[in-house]
């Protein structure tokens, strides 16, 4: 057999999502999310050092709905990744691996990264936040 | 003792002995990513962003100056040691090669844009 045809294990079409795998996935995703937020947030201090005009057009187009929805997207990434890095950092020091245990750490970060995303959103658009 | 047989020390298969550092440097710039992302995040609710002036204010304090500029390094530099674990799980032979590069270009680019901008504000830019 060809070195790139091997079956590869876990058979991920055939294999039932867990809370587990799931969040573990996610971890790598909303990581490789936030790499692409650096961008933005690059573009956000390059266009303050820039000047009154540039500034203007990055908030035109962060302001927008579209940019909105992204900066929203990349809070709910950051909070995410936020608190299951603590809960990796957690486990790295031997501690929490009990099915239940995993399986509560698991609903309780993917719930508070949700609950802080709304509160986040909801002091930045209520305080002096744009 | 090593298990390793003499052909596969000829080939240079196996591991390359960097792992340890990798994941360790991982684990320590996530600690100060988050203590950094936690300070940042608090900031920006205290800041009017649409606000220019404020915003160029508030950079170039030199607490915020310093406390940025480790945000943007430490990030760029855990976002890197990530990005690399991805490309190397998921590719192989020359798109394996020309990816780690570019995003270790990308990611030093990205860093030092973000360095200089911050630098110019608090450097009265």
């Amino acid at each position: 057999m060809a070195a790139n045809n091997r079956p590869l294990s876990p058979h991920l079409q055939i294999y039932r999502p867990q809370i587990t795998s799931v969040l573990s996935i996610l971890h790598r995703i909303t990581g490789v999310v936030l790499s692409a937020g650096i961008v933005v947030l690059v573009y956000w201090l390059a266009a303050a050092a820039g000047g009154s005009e540039s500034y203007a057009v990055a908030l035109t187009i962060l302001g927008s709905v579209a940019g909105r929805v992204f900066l929203f997207g990349w809070t709910l990434a950051f909070f995410y990744h936020f608190l299951n890095g603590i809960r990796h950092l957690v486990w790295d020091t031997g501690r929490g691996f009990e099915i239940a245990q995993v399986e509560r750490s698991g609903w309780t970060v993917l719930i508070l990264a949700l609950a802080f995303s709304a509160a986040a959103w909801a002091i930045l658009l209520s305080g002096g936040g744009s | 003792m090593s298990l390793r047989s003499p052909l596969s020390r000829v080939l240079g298969l196996g591991a390359a002995g960097d792992g340890p550092a990798h994941w360790w440097a991982q684990r320590v710039s996530a600690v100060g990513m988050a203590l950094l992302g936690l300070w940042f995040v608090f900031s920006l609710f205290g800041l009017d962003l649409a606000d220019r002036a404020a915003v160029s204010q508030w950079i170039a304090a030199p607490l915020n100056s310093v406390l940025l500029i480790l945000l943007v390094a430490t990030a760029s530099y855990h976002s890197h040691l990530g990005v690399q674990v991805v490309i190397e799980d998921y590719t192989r032979g020359w798109s394996k090669v020309t990816g780690l590069v570019a995003v270790q270009f990308i990611h030093v680019v990205a860093a030092g844009i973000g360095i200089v901008a911050i630098l110019r504000l608090a450097l009265g830019g």
